[in-house]
């Protein structure tokens, strides 16, 4: 048997890791090692899931150069270090792997400076809708309808719509990234770690513990939300060429299965009726944006 | 190796509590949380490689002389995403 020494492992996030059974982050971190291959990253890791994962110190589950930053700072601290490795004619890459709470809400103001700038990092968000590692609070990546540790009911507001905004920065590149099209997901891996300028991905990662489902419904969630047309599967190059990757078949039946499978929805009065009506005014959005 | 928390005294933690020596969390086997194990069956399975690719803990690796896939139970958590993806249900879980 292979032990965890053997190149299979990769140079990312290593067993031993903290996450959660089942965690949807690790399967991104997965699918983005093998995607990127041999190629040299500094990760800046903000307070999010992905810190707690690398183990209680002096441990650590990274084997690549990790700098944890503060929530509010991780798009300026990996400014910081891509600008240091453009000085010293580095070919190493710097990548951002952030929460939602650090990318949607408290990282906002540096992730928009740096995208301003148009600093060369890549800026990956793992999208689990709460603030999982300090108890599911919620976030404004939270849909609709969902339920959180500190709101009784479900959550009113509906969720943030983080590509539009990075898309109204007019960055080289950014898209959203499925886990359950492994093809799909590698080809943007690959072209947003070679890409120059600020590129930005986001993926939906399914939380068991946040999402109340179960561990081996990961996949699967996302598999749902991608097909009932709840999480749109897009690319967005320098703000205006906006791409469609996947057509969702809108079904009905799997927007239930989907609010079925997750106890977060139970609590809520929304029903497939209302969301079904929200997933179709963004979808004749992002079908003009996209003709 | 490095030692844990409780056998170290504060001389020896490094400046700026960096970590040098890279991925030393594998020590941690985090197999021990499993309550149920995923078996597999290498005559129903089709090569597909869906469970490698899906694996979150990388737990699962080819082994090219055999022509099978083998599982970490060091590090495998039970997840049980491997069962569910398989296409013609080679792998099922069972009670650890």
């Amino acid at each position: 048997m292979k032990g965890p020494e053997s190149p299979q492992y990769g140079r990312l996030l290593r067993p031993g890791n903290t996450n959660c059974g089942g965690c949807g982050m690790s399967v991104a971190f997965q699918m983005f090692r093998r995607s990127i291959g041999e190629t040299n990253v500094q990760l800046v890791i903000p307070a999010c899931c992905a810190a707690v994962a690398a183990g209680g110190f002096p441990f650590s589950a990274y084997e690549a150069p990790v700098l944890l930053s503060t929530f509010a700072s991780a798009a300026s601290t990996a400014s910081g270090m891509s600008q240091v490795a453009r000085l010293n004619c580095e070919d190493t890459r710097v990548v951002c792997w952030a929460g939602d709470g650090g990318t949607y809400d408290i990282g906002l103001a540096s992730l928009s400076g740096a995208a301003e700038r148009n600093e060369d990092i890549l800026f990956v968000c793992y999208d689990n809708e709460i603030y999982g590692n300090t108890g599911g609070q919620r976030s404004s990546a939270t849909p609709a309808g969902a339920g959180a540790s500190n709101i009784t009911k479900g959550k009113i507001e509906p969720k943030k719509d983080i590509i539009g905004i990075m898309a109204a920065h007019g960055i080289p590149y950014a898209a959203t990234v499925s886990l359950a099209n492994p093809d799909d997901a590698r080809r943007k891996f690959e072209r947003s770690i070679n890409g120059k300028g600020f590129r930005f991905l986001l993926i939906l990662a399914p939380c068991p513990t946040g999402w109340k489902s179960d561990p081996s419904m990961t996949i699967e969630l996302v598999r749902l939300a991608v097909r009932s047309g709840l999480f749109p599967v897009i690319e967005v190059e320098n703000g205006n060429r906006w791409t469609i990757n996947i057509d969702p078949d809108f079904s009905r039946a799997d927007l239930e299965r989907y609010l079925s499978l997750q106890r977060r929805f139970r609590k809520s009065e929304i029903n497939p009726d209302d969301m079904g009506k929200a997933i179709d005014l963004q979808w004749g959005k992002l079908r003009t944006l996209a003709s | 190796m490095t030692k844990p928390m409780d056998q170290i005294s504060w001389q020896e933690i490094e400046a700026g509590a960096v970590i040098t020596e890279p991925g030393n969390a594998s020590c941690y086997h985090t197999g021990t949380w499993r309550s149920q194990r995923p078996n597999y069956d290498s005559s129903v399975c089709i090569r597909c490689w869906r469970c490698f690719v899906m694996c979150p803990d990388a737990a699962i690796s080819p082994d090219f002389q055999k022509n099978i896939f083998v599982w970490n139970y060091d590090y495998c958590k039970g997840c049980g995403i491997c069962a569910y993806e398989c296409p013609v249900k080679a792998i099922t879980m069972e009670e650890d």
